[in-house]
């Protein structure tokens, strides 16, 4: 580009006024900003901290929390072990072990013996719920997700399934539920999950 | 010079030095409120809730042990002697500069005097020259560290130190050329029968105010410890108690660079026609007390205020305003002071 092209813009460093350049009033205009927020936090309430132990955060309804298995009308879990989700995973945290169907389930060839989600590894991506033909696995609104061992944090099969059982109340599954009109929060789950899951 | 006048001044020394550091603790505890404040947080709230005592107010016990606690890192490489005397020379040079400082109504016709050297002619210049001392413990304490960050902290606070004690120094010559002493009571009293400093040297007020925060290095000048450029400045090698000393130390500077603000400026004791040099007894004397440490309570919450609200000057920009601007307003405000102050001197009294 040719310094003379009229498309050229040129912008001029802004003209300071006297006040600008005393420096003073522009420090009182400051101060006046900072005081609004001073003083609408002690006399007005308006600080946006939550006090978490005592009063829960309620998250957005697509937060992406722990895993659940979905079950379906009949109690089974939703999962056809497919694979899609174990595939679509970019922390290879799902581990499936898929099985023949018992006989008295005619409406799937296969079932997962063992489903195994390293909640670790997991980095909450949603990739696997996005993949999931069935509706068989999603990422719920619990955040406190917390452990003494590695060992406890490795979700297997019952346990994402009580994952289901304890949220499936306050977060219908997305499918069978009527489309929002808009979106409601998650309601407020009052039991941490690390503690309701373990023994 | 009785023996009771020296135990006196025992008990005024050992007052004033729980009563400073005391204050210290809960000025932490009061800057992190202001801080969360400004920022829409609530901020410390939990500390003592156990036993029903609100508003954190046992957090700056917590933070103390904590500090005493703490493991006491001293690294390998440094100089060992100087890196240890640091911290002591930080929180001493802050303490002695109370010696001068006015806290309450002095004279013969008190009870007592509210100074721990009553009468002391030269006040100002003292605490001045004690507050310049202070630039010993962050350059000792960062040249000892032997780590680049604690040595290019300790290097910026000594060239702006002594910058800014030009102007500090300036400032408060129109106040002494107005006041006619040195001696921070007398400076008072006239302002008790003239009207406050800040009226007759607004300019040497901002100036002198403005020097204060550098001085004390709080923001927007607190260069020496940049945190986003330098780590912690000059205390990066200073763990526990030691880093807490030099904390210590900051705080009390705020407190005394309030101290001779509100006695230069701001009537010290005085409220007019409230209470006046007239106003005598132990009940007026001890509301006049109580002012002189509102007056200080309110210009180290306007400190604090102005922290939470001006980012930290660039260093370039730093030196500019103390030597471009500062010292040559400051020296038109003493040359402009002196020349009035002669012209009412000769032709009006």
């Amino acid at each position: 580009m040719r310094p003379d092209d009229p498309k050229l813009k040129k912008i001029e460093p802004p003209k300071l006024t006297l006040g600008d350049r005393i420096y003073l009033p522009r420090i009182l205009d400051g101060l006046v900003v900072t005081a609004e927020h001073i003083l609408g936090v002690a006399f007005r309430d308006k600080a946006i901290t939550v006090e978490y132990p005592e009063v829960q955060h309620v998250p957005s309804p697509i937060y992406r929390g722990v895993h659940r298995l979905n079950r379906d009308e009949e109690g089974r879990p939703r999962c056809v072990a497919c694979m899609l989700c174990a595939t679509a995973c970019p922390a290879h945290c799902i581990d499936i072990v898929g099985a023949t169907a018992p006989a008295s389930w005619p409406d799937r060839e296969k079932y997962p013996e063992s489903f195994v989600i390293d909640e670790l590894r997991c980095i909450y991506c949603g990739m696997c719920e996005e993949a999931c033909p069935c509706e068989a696995i999603e990422l719920t609104g619990l955040y406190d997700l917390t452990g003494l061992s590695r060992e406890e944090m490795i979700f297997d099969k019952t346990k994402l399934l009580s994952v289901f059982d304890m949220t499936k109340e306050a977060e219908p599954m997305v499918f069978n539920a009527p489309p929002r009109s808009e979106a409601t929060p998650t309601e407020t789950l009052d039991s941490p999950i690390s503690k309701s899951l373990l023994p | 010079m009785t023996i009771w006048f020296l135990i006196g001044i025992v008990v005024k020394i050992l007052i004033v030095v729980g009563v400073t550091q005391g204050a210290v603790a809960y000025l932490i505890l009061v800057e992190r409120k202001v801080a969360a404040y400004s920022q829409d947080r609530i901020g410390p709230n939990r500390c003592g809730r156990e036993f029903g005592i609100p508003a954190a107010l046992l957090l700056p016990l917590a933070d103390g042990a904590k500090m005493l606690l703490k493991e006491d890192v001293i690294p390998k490489y440094v100089t060992k002697p100087i890196y240890l005397m640091a911290p002591w020379i930080a929180i001493v040079t802050a303490m002695i500069g109370f010696a001068a400082a006015p806290f309450g109504p002095l004279g013969p016709d008190q009870w007592i005097d509210f100074q721990i050297a009553p009468n002391i002619d030269i006040g100002v210049l003292y605490i001045m020259a004690i507050g310049s001392l202070a630039v010993y413990a962050v350059i000792l304490g960062g040249w000892a560290s032997n780590n680049k960050y604690a040595f290019i902290g300790g290097l910026r606070s000594s060239a702006q130190l002594i910058s800014y004690e030009i102007p500090l120094g300036l400032s408060i010559l129109g106040m002494v050329l107005v006041a006619g002493s040195l001696d921070l009571n007398r400076i008072i009293l006239w302002q008790d029968s003239h009207g406050w400093g800040c009226l007759y040297q607004p300019l040497a007020f901002v100036l002198f105010f403005t020097s204060a925060f550098a001085e004390t290095n709080r923001l927007p000048f607190d260069l020496p410890e940049s945190e986003q450029e330098l780590v912690a400045g000059f205390h990066t090698e200073y763990s526990a108690m030691k880093f807490g000393m030099f904390f210590l130390g900051e705080y009390l500077h705020i407190i005394t660079a309030c101290f001779v603000t509100v006695a230069l400026f701001f009537g010290g004791w005085n409220l007019p026609w409230i209470l006046t040099s007239a106003h005598t007894g132990i009940v007026f004397t001890a509301l006049k007390v109580l002012v002189f440490a509102g007056k200080v309570a309110l210009a180290i919450l306007f400190i604090m205020w102005v922290r939470w609200t001006l980012p930290r000057f660039r260093y370039d920009q730093l030196m500019d305003l103390a030597w471009k601007s500062m010292i040559p307003l400051a020296l038109i405000n003493l040359a402009a002071t002196a020349a009035i102050v002669q012209l009412v001197r000769t032709y009006w009294s």
